[in-house]
């Protein structure tokens, strides 16, 4: 029985294995090759050299030794509130600084902050322990951040029962980017797995309801389903029914994500062959069985990179809710613009923001790259 | 391919008088396409048959018949007393009773060996992970590669892989195998190892329905060898008459293109 799998054995007459000479492998030679193959790749190397020199030093020397970091002594003791010819030259880390409150919090009260970090400590917690953390806590991390996260957020959030209430309008900046961010992303997954199922679905009243949905919410703005959402959604609802407008957002945020990522996860499906189907139904596993153990897990893996740059993509649209009066947190930051106190701090406030939702999305990116590579499981197609 | 000479023991193998598998006046279409005309089988308990006959002559899809892979037309399958029907209750008795082994192994790629093996065991049996498990490893011995247990079907050969796709369906305790052009797909020196592993399994008395080019195979284990052509059952026989004594002019040509080619 030949159970290894083949591989020649060393053998007296085998010839050894040499390290492939200094030309073809190292540093130098990956320069020469990349860089320095040709005059024209010469002239571009150096050219490309000349930008970054030209562009790169002032960039930092603006953001790091030119800014103001620091508070004038009149400021910290107390004489005055601190403005924008605090700072000459370089950012103006300082309006940063003084307004990072609202930034973060919007118009929540400041006594009360305290519950939106430990609702955003328990959610990053249950995340952790649901994508990073040990796999046998996994079933007990998913109950947390699925069932107990949100009911326990959204009353530190909005308050009630013991606790000051907090109504959405007063809600705003960072955190309430995180909140219609983490809703839509959380959410569309399932709606869009289950969108995707019924998309392919043999059933045909099924089939026909999710592809007028999918291609409905698709082929419209964000925008346009916000303020639809915003305007019609009280029109289906009976008169005396108030419906919050944050939730109104949520509702067509959440439609809309899911929408791109039922088209996502469906591309997954279409790519795992038929084979895997009549394996795990030869088995005797039903339809939903054949769905969660053997195809989905193949599916949602093929589309991790699709996933995350929807969720990206997504994660920089909710900058739109502003359209409807929400302060999320680049209106924030630009409501600072209009304080008297900070005129032309325009560009620091952008370059603030731009980092903040650049590291978000970047973490995304990187996170989705580590889940590939560990979910690989060497497996030819 | 030169069958192992313990294997002989297989043909003397008891038959039984109960039936496993009832075609009659089965008739299936692909559009306009008649794949299967009247197919009439009966297989008993206990027998091992080889189907063979040119591609596109309707043997596989007889086989994906048996259990429901394919949806026959007209005529009546019945398997272990149940008969296949639109009923999703009768097809997912017959799935969980019939074991199959594809061309293409079809192993669950993001599962590990031990994984796949104990899926369905675990959530169509209900069976506790245990003793799954301890089954699943009963079976990786048999097929000899319980050494394998944990590693991903993509790092195994295709001879692995394919005798990871018997042992599958034997965890589930199968009272009939289905084998679909098992060999097929491999490339030669790991046909044997899989064809050892099918005889084995043909003496332990397992009812067996084989569609494959494996004449040796055919020789060795096979009590009956169907040969079918144009979606009919041409002939079927003993492997000594059917080999030896052809009866019909398809059959006589098919076998002068397989045997001396």
């Amino acid at each position: 029985m030949t159970d290894e799998t083949v591989s020649v054995p060393p053998s007296e007459g085998r010839k050894p294995d040499l390290p492939p000479p200094m030309s073809v492998s190292g540093p130098w030679a990956w320069m020469r090759e990349n860089l320095f193959s040709s005059p024209l790749n010469i002239a571009l190397t150096i050219l490309s050299l000349l930008l970054l020199y030209l562009i790169i030093p002032p960039l930092v020397a603006w953001a790091t030794t030119l800014a103001t970091w620091v508070f004038p002594t009149e400021v910290i003791v107390g004489d005055r509130s601190p403005r924008s010819s605090d700072c000459p030259d370089g950012a103006c880390w300082l309006f940063v600084r003084a307004r990072i409150g609202q930034f973060l919090f919007g118009f929540y009260p400041e006594p009360e902050r305290w519950r939106v970090i430990l609702s955003f400590v328990l959610g990053a917690i249950g995340i952790y322990g649901l994508l990073g953390g040990p796999a046998r806590f996994r079933k007990y991390a998913a109950i947390f951040f699925f069932v107990v996260f949100p009911i326990v957020s959204f009353w530190l959030l909005r308050g009630g029962l013991g606790l000051m209430s907090v109504p959405t309008e007063q809600w705003g900046g960072f955190m309430l980017t995180l909140v219609i961010a983490l809703v839509g992303i959380v959410l569309s997954l399932p709606f869009g797995i289950l969108l995707a199922l019924g998309r392919r679905s043999n059933l045909p009243v099924v089939h026909l309801l999710c592809v007028i949905f999918i291609e409905f919410v698709r082929g419209v703005p964000l925008i346009t389903v916000i303020f639809m959402a915003n305007i019609m959604l009280p029109l289906f609802l009976p008169p005396d029914m108030q419906v919050n407008v944050l939730l109104r957002v949520l509702v067509g945020t959440t439609a809309f994500v899911s929408a791109y990522m039922a088209e996502v996860i469906r591309g997954g499906l279409q790519a795992i062959p038929k084979g895997q189907f009549e394996g795990a139904m030869a088995l005797g596993l039903g339809y939903w069985g054949v769905m969660r153990l053997v195809i989905l897990p193949q599916a949602l893996r093929i589309s991790i990179p699709s996933i995350v740059n929807t969720f990206i993509g997504f994660f920089k649209d909710t900058t739109l809710v502003s359209m409807v009066g929400l302060y999320d947190f680049l209106n924030m930051v630009k409501t600072g613009f209009k304080d008297a106190n900070w005129v032309g701090v325009e560009i620091t406030g952008f370059a603030f923001c731009a980092a903040v939702y650049w590291v978000c999305c970047f973490s995304m990116s990187r996170y989705s790259m580590h889940l590939e590579r560990k979910l690989h499981t060497g497996h030819k197609r | 391919m030169t069958p192992p000479t313990h294997a002989k023991s297989a043909r003397e193998l008891e038959i039984g008088t109960d039936v496993m598998v009832e075609l009659s006046g089965v008739n299936k279409w692909y559009g306009q396409f008649h794949v299967l005309k009247d197919i009439d089988l009966t297989v008993y308990r206990g027998e091992r048959i080889v189907v063979c006959g040119p591609s596109g002559s309707g043997k596989s899809t007889m086989i994906r018949c048996i259990n429901r892979l394919e949806e026959h037309q007209r005529g009546k399958i019945v398997v272990d007393g149940v008969e296949l029907s639109h009923d999703l209750k009768h097809i997912e008795y017959v799935r969980r009773e019939v074991g199959m082994v594809f061309q293409h192994f079809n192993l669950f790629p993001h599962l590990t060996v031990l994984e796949n093996l104990t899926l369905a065991p675990i959530w169509v049996r209900k069976m506790p992970k245990k003793e799954a498990d301890a089954a699943a490893m009963h079976y990786l011995e048999r097929v000899r590669i319980p050494e394998q247990a944990h590693k991903y079907p993509g790092q195994l050969s295709g001879g692995q892989q394919q005798r990871v796709a018997i042992a599958r369906s034997l965890c589930m305790n199968p009272k009939v195998m289905l084998f679909d052009e098992p060999t097929s797909a491999l490339d030669p020196e790991m046909i044997k190892e899989v064809l050892e592993v099918m005889i084995e399994l043909a003496q332990s008395g397992m009812t067996m329905l084989c569609v494959t080019h494996e004449m040796g195979f055919a020789r060795t284990v096979a009590n009956r060898v169907i040969f079918m052509d144009f979606g009919e059952i041409i002939e079927q026989n003993t492997p000594e008459e059917f080999f030896n004594n052809p009866k019909s002019d398809r059959t006589k040509l098919f076998l002068s293109q397989i045997l001396h080619h």
